[in-house]
């Protein structure tokens, strides 16, 4: 079974035409891989469905816009995947 | 339909919140001023106008769904397929399913049949957000009732 980056950086390589191997746990989505907001929203539908849950981007953009958090707390690929296991983790109890 | 006014549904035939499917008419005009141009001596239904009836066949059914609390904008087509010309006269039924409910944004699958042959189909992608503000939403709501949205569906319209 593929890990959540495995899974996660395939969906992004994919989906924005990205080169796999040029991402990486440390990637930031937007400001390494140059990922909009708009191809962001291709990604987020591909991992819903791949992890059966629902990124909770508005309620993260909220928290970002409000300066309570950094995009880097979100968009960092390893800090996504780790909020991806989180939400996998709460939905399976 | 009055397409100068992109007005181009013009009743909801069924709107099913379990299914998360809707259903509508949308008639289009026997003149408008937009087949004088689209095109002269052939006048044909705008491909781009077939788009948005079933943009905004997508868009009901997502604004049901929201409860009438959110707005969808167009973001994204994708597989859009324009299968045969729609001609002024033809009486159109538009069709559209929610695929994925994401947060702040929903893709739909639609399609338009005129005398039940499929004309055109597309995968949409919407950015779902607040109503820009109080006077859009009363606009909505105006258009609402135009358009038989069966308000009395919605948990919170």
């Amino acid at each position: 079974m593929p890990s959540t980056f495995e899974t996660v950086a395939n969906i992004i390589s994919e989906t924005c035409d990205i080169p796999r191997d040029t991402i990486t746990a440390e990637s930031h989505a937007i400001d390494d891989l140059g990922i909009d907001s708009l191809d962001f929203l291709d990604i987020a539908f591909a991992i819903d469905k791949a992890f059966g849950i629902k990124l909770p981007l508005e309620q993260w953009t909220q928290v970002v816009n409000d300066g309570k958090a950094t995009t880097e707390q979100y968009f960092v690929l390893k800090n996504l995947c780790a909020r991806i296991d989180d939400l996998v983790a709460a939905k399976a109890k | 339909m009055r397409l100068e006014y992109f007005q181009l549904i013009d009743r909801i035939i069924d709107l099913n919140l379990n299914d998360l499917t809707i259903r509508v008419e949308a008639n289009v005009p026997a003149e408008s001023t937009i087949f004088e141009g689209h095109f002269p001596g052939r006048p044909l239904m705008p491909g781009v106008l077939l788009v948005e009836a079933m943009a905004q066949a997508s868009g009901w059914l997502i604004i049901g769904r929201t409860g009438f609390q959110k707005m969808p904008f167009l973001a994204a087509l994708k597989e859009v397929k324009l299968r045969t010309f729609v001609t002024p006269g033809q009486s159109l039924e538009v069709t559209a399913k929610i695929l994925h409910e994401g947060s702040g944004f929903a893709l739909t699958e639609a399609e338009i049949r005129a005398d039940g042959k499929k004309v055109c189909n597309a995968e949409i992608t919407f950015r779902v957000v607040d109503f820009p503000d109080g006077d859009f939403r009363a606009n909505m709501n105006d258009v609402a009732r135009r358009i038989a949205f069966p308000l009395e569906s919605v948990p919170h319209g």
